[in-house]
């Protein structure tokens, strides 16, 4: 069994909207999945039925191989939501104490890791402040950490990096991928497709509380290329035209083509190459996540999504 | 170590380290000890003094008549309603003429509007005066009259009720006072740790806490840590108070000289018969006090500390789990906190109600079984107890009270903790007491 977690048709209708709409996908262990969406796509309420927060209208999951058992299995889980949710009085020491040794550590081993956590990302300074003094991002770190340290089978991020400077943003994306390494796995909830590409192995889209695409990054971008190369030569071409490709743009030596049906990149090649002219370099241009994502999402509106009235 | 265990102990901790806490704590017995002290002074001194002008056209009043702190009788002759401000009296009373046994109505006019005490007072001087004159009249001399008035001012009602070990001496003020000031308590405290169970799980809910919470705990185990750990801050800050104003009140006490107080006590006890005039060194506030102390240990205060415990925390939980569920279900907004609680506040304010009726007649229909039903039993009760088990409050009505205490905050406990887990992850939508109806009653 290397699946941790299998979704199956699960439905969430609330009273104005289906919000999760027959969504069925499964997770591997130790992979980094990207769970995207558009606002409003029913990404939270989705995680939300993962960590047991909401029971599902109908469909079934799985987790670790077993029924997903909300009050048993939820300890093996580290949830952070979107919204940050601390008390503001309390110390963030005291804070992160508390939370770990309900997770189930105790206390010596619950410090153990708060020390080892807050020296790892730099916030050994800040044991005595109170939640109320930090800034947006600092208290993002706090959440994360609280998340993490019981080092759990599966961590759910709900847009980690939102309030996170640059710097901080990869601080935590290193963490991550060695959370990753070490055996957890990462569901990643966000809209914003560039920290997709470079972090997830695998991504599920979800629109309009359905599943419009699933499947690993590069399989993802295989299934939406749309074999354009690009092509740099030594020198600027005089006149170029074969029927094995298209030229799509120019800009003095670089060249983006676009190759025809029935014609493969070697033919391309071999035109430039009986042509006389030296290829510095050739590659194919993949579409960006944040391309495909546009592409499918554009056009829909959240309101088709509701129910449709009933005639009688 | 257990999950609920840490939980109650957190809510304990912040709350008692929190500065608010120690103010109130120390502040509280002062401000009790202060407002009766306060209360005391003002019902001594008060009261305003009135200088009456009395025009008698049957001129028997005079001579027989007496002043009283208060209220100073004079007979002038050259003073009427137009001048008797002038002459410095504060009011005037015109009687007209009239033949014993009639019907006889007179007049008092006054400079401002007269209070129901004084009012009451003055009726009682004058019908005194009207009653010791008929006596006059049937025959009676007035030497012997003066002394019958003296004489009957040495009765003193001592009050003794039937127990089983034996005739026992009671006290109805002093039950009146304990009942009152416990069920007032209970009230006061049902109030504002109820309250404080609310806002604990409101802020729990706003800032998003409880959804990280559900993560690592049980919801049921999140309320009820909340609900016991506040209960413990509750009890707490109470025996604080109890021994503040144990301490406070013996060292007023330190300041009588011991020997004045051992004199009172053997004056008390010989029924104010002292040989050598002991009477006279013993100070009027001593013999105050030792009257206080005497009459607060006819109590059975074991019982009725035991007692009130009991229903402190009965009511409490009772309630607690109640003012948790409509936490659980407030959005942002504290509108919806007040309307939603206002189903929680009528019982409780209705109970407060039957309470200070019960205190005073504790043996209605109406009392015993408000003393019964959970919803107002912790206050009613302890009205009630302070009367006496199983005098007024027989065994059977006090274990039937408890038990459905019991079973009362089980059950209510019960069915917030399956609206609390719904409610307290649910944003944005503004529920109905109906809705919370069907959550609760929902299996599983």
């Amino acid at each position: 069994m290397n699946k941790i977690l299998e979704l199956a048709h699960l439905k969430k209708y609330y009273t104005t909207q289906k919000a999760v709409d027959d969504v069925s996908f499964s997770i591997e262990k130790g992979s980094i999945f990207g769970l995207l969406g558009p606002n409003g796509a029913g990404k939270t309420t989705l995680l939300r039925m993962i960590t047991g927060i909401f029971y599902p209208d109908s469909g079934h999951i799985q987790f670790d191989g077993k029924t997903f058992d909300p009050l048993n299995d939820i300890i093996k889980i580290g949830y952070m939501p979107e919204e940050r949710g601390l008390y503001k009085k309390m110390k963030i020491g005291d804070q992160a104490l508390y939370l770990a040794r309900l997770k189930g550590l105790s206390k010596q081993e619950a410090m153990e890791k708060i020390k080892f956590w807050f020296k790892r990302l730099e916030m050994e300074s800040w044991w005595n402040k109170k939640i109320e003094d930090l800034s947006k991002g600092m208290s993002q770190k706090l959440q994360f950490v609280i998340t993490v340290l019981h080092e759990p089978k599966l961590i759910i991020l709900d847009e980690p990096f939102s309030g996170l400077d640059p710097v901080n943003a990869n601080l935590i994306k290193d963490e991550i991928y060695g959370l990753a390494q070490r055996g957890s796995t990462v569901i990643f909830s966000t809209h914003r497709m560039e920290q997709v590409e470079e972090i997830c192995d695998h991504i599920v889209l979800v629109n309009l509380g359905r599943k419009i695409l699933d499947g690993t990054v590069n399989d993802v971008k295989q299934q939406f290329k749309e074999n354009k190369f690009h092509i740099r030569l030594s020198e600027v071409p005089s006149n170029l035209s074969n029927t094995s490709f298209k030229l799509v743009d120019q800009k003095a030596n670089e060249l983006t083509v676009k190759i025809e049906n029935g014609f493969k990149s070697n033919d391309v090649l071999q035109y430039f190459i009986q042509s006389g002219m030296t290829i510095e370099s050739f590659h194919e241009i993949l579409p960006s996540l944040n391309d495909i994502f546009i592409n499918l999402v554009e056009g829909t509106k959240a309101t088709t999504r509701a129910f449709q009235k009933e005639t009688h | 170590m257990n999950k609920t265990f840490l939980i109650i102990q957190r809510e304990y901790i912040t709350r008692v380290k929190n500065k608010r806490f120690v103010l109130t704590t120390l502040l509280m017995p002062l401000l009790i000890v202060g407002f009766i002290a306060a209360t005391t002074y003002m019902s001594i001194k008060g009261k305003d003094e009135h200088k009456i002008a009395m025009i008698d056209e049957n001129g028997f009043f005079k001579g027989n008549i007496k002043d009283t702190k208060q209220l100073t009788f004079e007979f002038p002759t050259d003073v009427d309603t137009s001048n008797y401000l002038k002459k410095g009296y504060t009011d005037i009373i015109l009687i007209p003429r009239f033949k014993a046994g009639d019907k006889m109505t007179y007049l008092i006019r006054s400079r401002k509007r007269i209070s129901i005490t004084t009012e009451s007072a003055i009726s009682e001087r004058i019908n005194n005066a009207i009653e010791d004159n008929m006596l006059q009249g049937a025959g009676i001399n007035k030497a012997e009259l003066d002394s019958i008035h003296v004489q009957s001012q040495f009765a003193e009602l001592k009050a003794v009720e039937e127990n089983e070990g034996g005739a026992k001496e009671s006290n109805a003020a002093l039950s009146y006072g304990i009942g009152f000031g416990s069920g007032m308590l209970i009230y006061i405290t049902m109030f504002i740790y109820g309250a404080m169970v609310m806002r604990g799980v409101m802020e729990e809910k706003t800032n998003r806490i409880a959804e990280v919470m559900v993560s690592s705990v049980k919801p049921f185990q999140l309320m009820t840590g909340k609900i016991v750990g506040i209960g413990a801050v509750g009890l707490t800050q109470f025996l604080m108070w109890v021994v503040l104003i144990v301490g406070l009140t013996t060292a007023a006490q330190a300041f009588v000289p011991h020997d004045v107080m051992e004199q009172v006590k053997n004056l008390q006890q010989a029924n104010g018969q002292l040989p050598g005039g002991g009477m006279m060194k013993a100070g009027e506030a001593a013999q105050q006090i030792y009257k206080v102390q005497h009459t607060i240990s006819t109590a059975n205060w074991p019982v009725i500390i035991g007692c009130f415990i009991f229903y402190f925390l009965g009511g409490y939980l009772f309630y607690a789990a109640l003012f948790a569920a409509v936490g659980s279900v407030v959005n942002e907004d504290p509108q919806d906190a007040q309307s939603l609680m206002l189903p929680i506040t009528m019982p409780i304010i209705f109970s407060f109600i039957i309470m200070s009726n019960a205190v005073q007649d504790p043996s209605t229909p109406m009392a015993v079984w408000a003393s019964i039903i959970p919803f107002s039993s912790p206050m009613v009760m302890m009205a009630r107890i302070a009367y006496g088990i199983p005098g007024t409050v027989p065994y059977w009505q006090l274990a039937l009270s408890m038990v459905s205490l019991i079973g009362g905050f089980l059950l209510t406990t019960w069915m917030s903790a399956k609206i609390y887990r719904t409610g307290i992850l649910l944003y944005g939508k503004k529920i109905s007491w109906k809705e919370m109806g069907k959550w609760a009653f929902r299996r599983n």
